[in-house]
């Protein structure tokens, strides 16, 4: 298959695993911001194709893992009022609440449906005129425009019942808390779509004020594979910068359209983050004139307060500190059947990467 | 269920763990007895002398007619799959119609004629049925139930009971996987994907009993509902023994491969309609794989693994680059409604 294959190949990755033995001999640790990045690297074994001194650490970069437990209980919440339709994309509704999941809360009677473009929430909306459609808005600068096209598409076309609960957010800002924090890395490995949209500026001062290396990486073995050495080479010349990986997609000004949209639709806001607290002007919100499609404005709902689940370590494990294997509930108590947190249900998560490539 | 459920998920029907666990501790509890405890695809029952495979299956598919196929051909196949992976040669089938009032006529007369046209090239007869009309609303359109029973050979009576599996036995497939799951949904969702992916929707008792008659098996299987994955799950589970599948192998159709990278499914997941998994030693594998590459229904057969002494009851899958998973059976309902 073209654009999948020829980054898939094998002599190129087992030439680039040779030339990573010999450029450096530091022990470098690299985080992966990405779930589709540690998806990659666990699905093609990469981890046993790099030299001893290179270590890879994941990131908080799973839209499913990170949306806070009171977001997951606002949507559950939504769905039990009368007249609400839930539309989502499928992983989050296995996601456990507090007390309960979407799953079910639709065997309760609860119309949840799985969509795979807002594009769709816009036509249920638009065939159900007597129901109110609630789409859930998760996702980083990458998905985020998709949303903001379908509220603009909404006013547009005078769509009443269409409500967006969004729990959006950005890239940038929390990769600067984990280092604030005192995770120990030397580089990331950032997300390539997410910068397919903003451009590359975001990370300027994550190598100018942080002194790390930034690659923007694609997403097939020999992307990472590249990504990795990159930033071997840069660690090695000591001058820490950002530099595109994944040219075939990215370029260094992004999508300016999809940027404008964005902000027509959206306003930066501190947000909630699963495991990592609140991180100021993280998270996404939908604009004041915009309002009439803010589901946080239009519904009024009691939420308890959100419990994490007890023992679940998905907060330290999100902010690269622990890996699965150190939690006493994964694999046994916490299975991709069964899940206790987040990181264990989506296919992008930590948890359920590790479960799924732990032989 | 390792959790108490308190009502019945979509994810219980998926053929997956949830469904697995339903079945162990709700239907089996009651019913148990020695013949339903095998638990394999047809039951194999004494009549006097002869021994018989009996099966049944429902049809609850969305979209009623998909590319490939409609609701009626699946009807047959399913079934006839069913006994013919049991080693049986199919005879005769039940057809049983639940249908919505206010069905479109022409609609189930193309869906009766599909029957009759793969009930005939599949070589069994429809001999019974019954008909239920519910209220608009109650049921979806029309859900087909089917019943078929088929005679036993006494040499191959035993292939659907997984006897004699060794290390070094190898995994044979009749061709590209995920074809049906992927057709139904594209027609399903509002995906506009312009693709040729066609359900492979396929009676496969003539091509098994070719098989059958030449060369002995060790066991067979349909990989419907949760795929490949499932199926050999199931069978490692069984025999305690582990699987070892090679990507390199897997046959699977540029279509099919690039909606799931698109959508971010495991083919191994997707279910199938017309294929049989086979296992047979290494020597009568690679004579199974010529004989079935004869057949219109077989012609990209491939070895897709082997039967390995490691990891007993897990299957784990190697890519080219080095790098190894575990291939675990489907959780949760990825693709309900597709049978």
């Amino acid at each position: 298959m073209k654009y999948v294959d020829e980054y898939r190949k094998k002599d190129l990755i087992l030439s680039i695993s040779e030339k990573l033995k010999s450029v450096s001999n530091k022990e470098i640790v690299l985080m992966e911001v990405c779930g589709g990045h540690t998806m990659a690297i666990h699905r093609f074994g990469l981890h046993s194709l790099l030299p001893s001194n290179i270590k890879l650490i994941s990131g908080p970069g799973c839209p499913v893992c990170v949306s806070s437990q009171h977001f997951i209980d606002t949507a559950m919440a939504y769905s039990k009022l009368s007249g609400v339709i839930i539309t989502t994309y499928g992983d989050l509704i296995r996601v456990p609440g507090s007390t309960t999941s979407l799953e079910k809360e639709r065997a309760n009677g609860s119309d949840v449906r799985i969509i795979y473009s807002v594009l769709d929430a816009l036509e249920i909306a638009k065939s159900n005129p007597e129901k109110s459609v609630v789409f859930l808005g998760i996702g980083f600068e990458t998905t985020a425009p998709l949303t903001a096209a379908a509220i603009l598409q909404a006013q547009k076309e005078n769509i009443p019942n269409f409500f967006v609960l969004s729990a959006h957010k950005v890239m940038p800002p929390v990769m600067k808390a984990l280092v604030n924090e005192g995770v120990k890395i030397n580089g990331f490995i950032a997300p390539g779509h997410v910068s397919a949209i903003t451009g590359t500026a975001i990370y300027d001062d994550l190598a100018s004020v942080y002194k790390l290396g930034v690659v923007v990486s694609g997403f097939e073995p020999v992307d990472m594979m590249q990504s990795v050495l990159m930033l071997a080479e840069q660690l090695e010349s000591v001058t820490p910068k950002v530099e595109v990986q994944y040219q075939r997609v990215v370029q260094h000004d992004g999508n300016k359209i999809a940027q404008q949209i964005l902000e027509d639709v959206f306003d930066l806001r501190d947000d909630q983050w699963r495991g990592l607290g609140t991180i100021p002007k993280s998270g996404l919100k939908i604009r004041e004139n915009l309002a009439a499609f803010d589901a946080e404005k239009h519904f009024q709902v009691e939420v308890p307060l959100s419990t994490e689940p007890k023992g679940c370590i998905c907060g330290q494990i999100l902010r690269g500190l622990k890996t699965p294997v150190d939690c006493r509930l994964f694999a046994k108590k916490c299975t991709p059947a069964d899940p206790v947190g987040a990181c264990m249900v989506s296919g992008e998560g930590t948890c359920a990467t590790y479960y799924k490539y732990r032989s | 269920m390792n959790k108490k459920e308190d009502k019945i998920l979509l994810g219980h029907g998926s053929g997956g763990r949830l469904m697995h666990d339903l079945i162990e501790n709700l239907f089996l509890k009651h019913f148990s007895n020695t013949i339903l405890n095998e638990q394999t695809d047809a039951a194999i029952l004494k009549v006097g002398s002869d021994e018989i495979a009996f099966t049944t299956d429902s049809f609850v598919i969305d979209p009623l007619f998909f590319p490939g196929g409609n609701i009626g051909k699946l009807a047959v196949c399913g079934t006839v799959n069913d006994l013919a992976v049991s080693g049986a040669e199919p005879l005769y089938l039940s057809v049983s119609m639940i249908i919505e009032e206010g069905f479109p006529m022409k609609d189930l007369e193309t869906i009766v004629e599909s029957l009759a046209a793969e009930a005939q090239k599949a070589g069994v007869k429809i001999v019974t049925g019954d008909t239920k009309v519910v209220n608009k609303g109650k049921c979806d359109k029309l859900f087909i139930n089917t019943a078929g029973i088929g005679r036993v050979k006494k040499e191959n009576r035993l292939v659907s009971k997984a006897m004699d599996i060794l290390p070094g036995d190898v995994i044979i497939i009749n061709g590209t996987i995920g074809d049906h799951g992927m057709a139904v949904m594209n027609a399903r969702e509002s995906f506009n994907f312009r693709t040729s992916v066609e359900s492979d929707c396929a009676s496969l008792n003539q091509l098994i009993r070719e098989v059958l008659d030449q060369s002995p098996v060790k066991f067979m299987r349909d990989p419907t509902r949760g795929g490949v994955a499932t199926a050999l799950n199931e069978l490692a589970y069984k025999i305690q023994l582990g699987i070892e599948l090679d990507e390199s192998a897997l046959p699977v159709t540029n279509g099919v491969k690039a909606m799931c990278e698109l959508l971010g499914f495991d083919p191994l997941h997707i279910a199938n309609e017309g294929k049989v998994l086979m296992v047979a030693s290494e020597k009568d594998g690679n004579a199974i794989l010529e004989i079935l590459k004869k057949n219109e229904l077989g012609r990209k057969s491939s070895i897709i693994g082997r039967v390995v002494a490691d990891h007993p009851g897990k299957v784990v899958l190697k890519n080219e680059t080095g790098g190894r998973r575990i291939v675990d059976s489907l959780s949760g309902d990825q693709l309900p409604r597709i049978c």
